[in-house]
């Protein structure tokens, strides 16, 4: 089993406003990018499972070739430093996304 | 061929300092302006809210005395985005203060361009009864009129248009209120009839300071450089350099799409740009789309007091008050609960987060809790600060002495780091008004003054 935590060289999180958070995914090598691009696990199913959310709160997920790596962008619960935020920044939402299973067909395990 | 526009960015946020030597690097350029973000709302809707400023005012200080010392003499503009940090009235006076003090110890005057950003209640009411106002991400409740009543402190991102203008007015100082973070980098390339896909995408490279290279950090220089058809951006201290992928990338940052950008009165579309490597650690890019819309909207954001907070922190040690920590803890609030039957529930709210166990993910934590020791920190919001105080107080002290089912240590469940054990926080804000507002895009008054008058202000 090859985790995405393992594969890249940035997993992050932060905020894109205050009411959405934005992880970023990028990677040291083309072959690795493309590796878990035709994996197909990056998708608002496996992102809402990972984060226990609804399907429709997961905004956006974007494929950038040129900077090898993607964005997965997910609505907050509650906005920026409200009463009831657990995270300001949104700089510690990033450790689910680390443990998703990005295991290919071709690759078989670990690249 | 045009002429090349030099342009140099001291730092990704204006107060967190940056390498002299850095800087002195890029002075040498013939520069045709320094330009400077001070905004974020990344820390929350209190600085907003409160009025307050996001770095301290000896490091802003200290960062504007270099920039304003060096730009000056060589009649470099100097323009400072989101002036104070939020950019509203109070961050902008705040500013203008300790510009005007550096005028004075410099011995120097400057003509100084104010670029305002605040919108007050009547004018969001009245857009918003013409329809003009539509939430950014669908999260977002539709404003209503009660919201922007209830919200003391609104302002709206400027985009380039206004700081053109300072610009052509021959300013040598521009402090712009809350402003679209590239915005007041991308004016000076379109002072200069440079293409504006090119001026913005470089804008939003240089509003990071040194974020773009590797190692990245906000606390360095950059510089780019905008041509007809591409631009160039290179580091400036040895330490760290430009790469085609380190600079892709940056547009990831804090952004909610990778390649599409909103700004105001249009998108800018990276999808086809491409990243080469001419010269080592000097990345050129091209192919920078900036598509313009039918419309403008400017994006507001506005910040209410909520509520006001009292917390403890502390530390539990306990292996079997930790093995049933989240049932205690609710036990504990439903007996604070019923102490104050006088009280409505919905005047206050009770929160604990436990530090080692699952504080940061919440509900979405999949790790099970291992741990020997956790921190906890627990806060009542309530309507006022006496309300939160008196109830914390009560909340403290049940769950020190509460006692559970299977409780061996009857002398106490808590371990206080600090005597006082309870904080009394202030006021507690929220974003209550983060939407687009249909907006005449050159329509934020601009005032002159000239700066460093014996005896005055910066004006």
């Amino acid at each position: 089993m090859a985790k995405l935590g393992d594969i890249a060289r940035v997993i992050r999180s932060k905020n894109a406003g205050p009411f959405e958070i934005t992880l970023d995914c990028l990677f040291d090598n083309r072959e690795h990018y493309e590796r878990v691009k035709r994996s197909n696990a990056i998708t608002r199913e496996t992102i809402a499972r990972l984060y226990r959310i609804r399907e429709d709160q997961v905004h956006r997920i974007v494929f950038y070739d040129q900077a090898l790596g993607f964005k997965v962008t997910i609505a907050r619960d509650a906005s920026s430093g409200s009463a009831g935020d657990r995270d300001v920044y949104g700089a510690q939402q990033h450790a689910p996304l680390m443990n998703l299973d990005v295991t290919t067909e071709e690759g078989g395990g670990a690249p | 061929m045009g002429q090349e526009i030099r342009i140099l960015s001291p730092c990704g946020m204006l107060g967190y300092g940056f390498p002299e030597e850095s800087f002195r690097r890029g002075m040498e350029h013939q520069v045709h302006a320094v330009v400077v973000d001070a905004g974020s709302t990344d820390g929350g809707p209190h600085k907003l809210g409160a009025g307050v400023p996001i770095v301290s005012r000896r490091a802003y200080k200290k960062d504007l005395e270099i920039i304003l010392g060096a730009c000056l003499p060589r009649n470099v503009p100097v323009i400072i985005g989101s002036a104070g940090g939020s950019g509203a009235r109070p961050h902008v006076e705040w500013t203008l203060e300790i510009i005007g003090e550096i005028l004075r110890e410099l011995g120097t005057t400057a003509k100084i361009a104010v670029i305002r950003a605040d919108f007050t209640q009547e004018q969001v009411l009245d857009a918003l009864r013409q329809g003009k106002i539509v939430p950014l991400s669908p999260n977002i409740p539709p404003l209503t009129e009660q919201a922007v009543r209830e919200t003391a402190s609104i302002v709206g991102q400027m985009g380039h248009e206004p700081v053109v203008k300072a610009l052509e007015a021959g300013s040598d100082i521009i402090v712009c209120g809350r402003s679209y973070d590239p915005s007041p980098f991308a004016a000076v390339g379109l002072l200069h009839g440079k293409d504006p896909g090119l001026s913005y995408h470089l804008g939003k490279i240089l509003e990071c300071g040194a974020l773009c290279a590797e190692p990245a950090t906000t606390k360095d220089c950059i510089l780019g450089t905008i041509a007809d058809d591409h631009f160039t951006v290179r580091a400036l201290s040895d330490c760290r350099a430009c790469t085609p992928i380190s600079v892709a990338a940056h547009t990831f940052y804090e952004k909610d799409h990778p390649y599409l950008l909103q700004g105001p009165g249009f998108v800018l579309d990276l999808e086809r740009c491409e990243f080469t490597e001419p010269e080592p650690g000097i990345v050129r890019v091209s192919g920078s789309r900036y598509l313009p819309q039918d419309k403008t909207y400017v994006k507001l954001e506005g910040a209410r007091l909520t509520a006001y907070r009292t917390f403890v922190i502390a530390g539990i040690r306990d292996p079997i008050l930790l093995g049933k920590l989240e049932e205690v803890e609710a036990a504990v609030a439903g007996q604070t609960k019923r102490y104050y039957p006088e009280i409505d529930e919905r005047d206050y709210e009770i929160r604990f987060l436990n530090y080692g166990m699952n504080a940061v993910l919440g509900e979405r934590e999949f790790e099970p809790f291992r741990g020997h020791e956790v921190g906890v920190l627990f806060e009542v919001t309530a309507k006022t600060q006496e309300l939160a105080s008196s109830i914390c107080a009560t909340l403290r002290s049940t769950f020190l002495h509460y006692g559970y089912e299977g409780r061996k240590s009857t002398a106490g469940n808590l371990a206080f780091p600090f005597a006082p054990s309870d904080i009394e926080f202030g006021p507690v804000y929220e974003f209550s008004i983060y939407h687009l507002m249909e907006w005449r895009a050159d329509d934020f008054p601009i005032e002159y003054r000239l700066g460093g008058v014996r005896g005055g202000e910066a004006g």
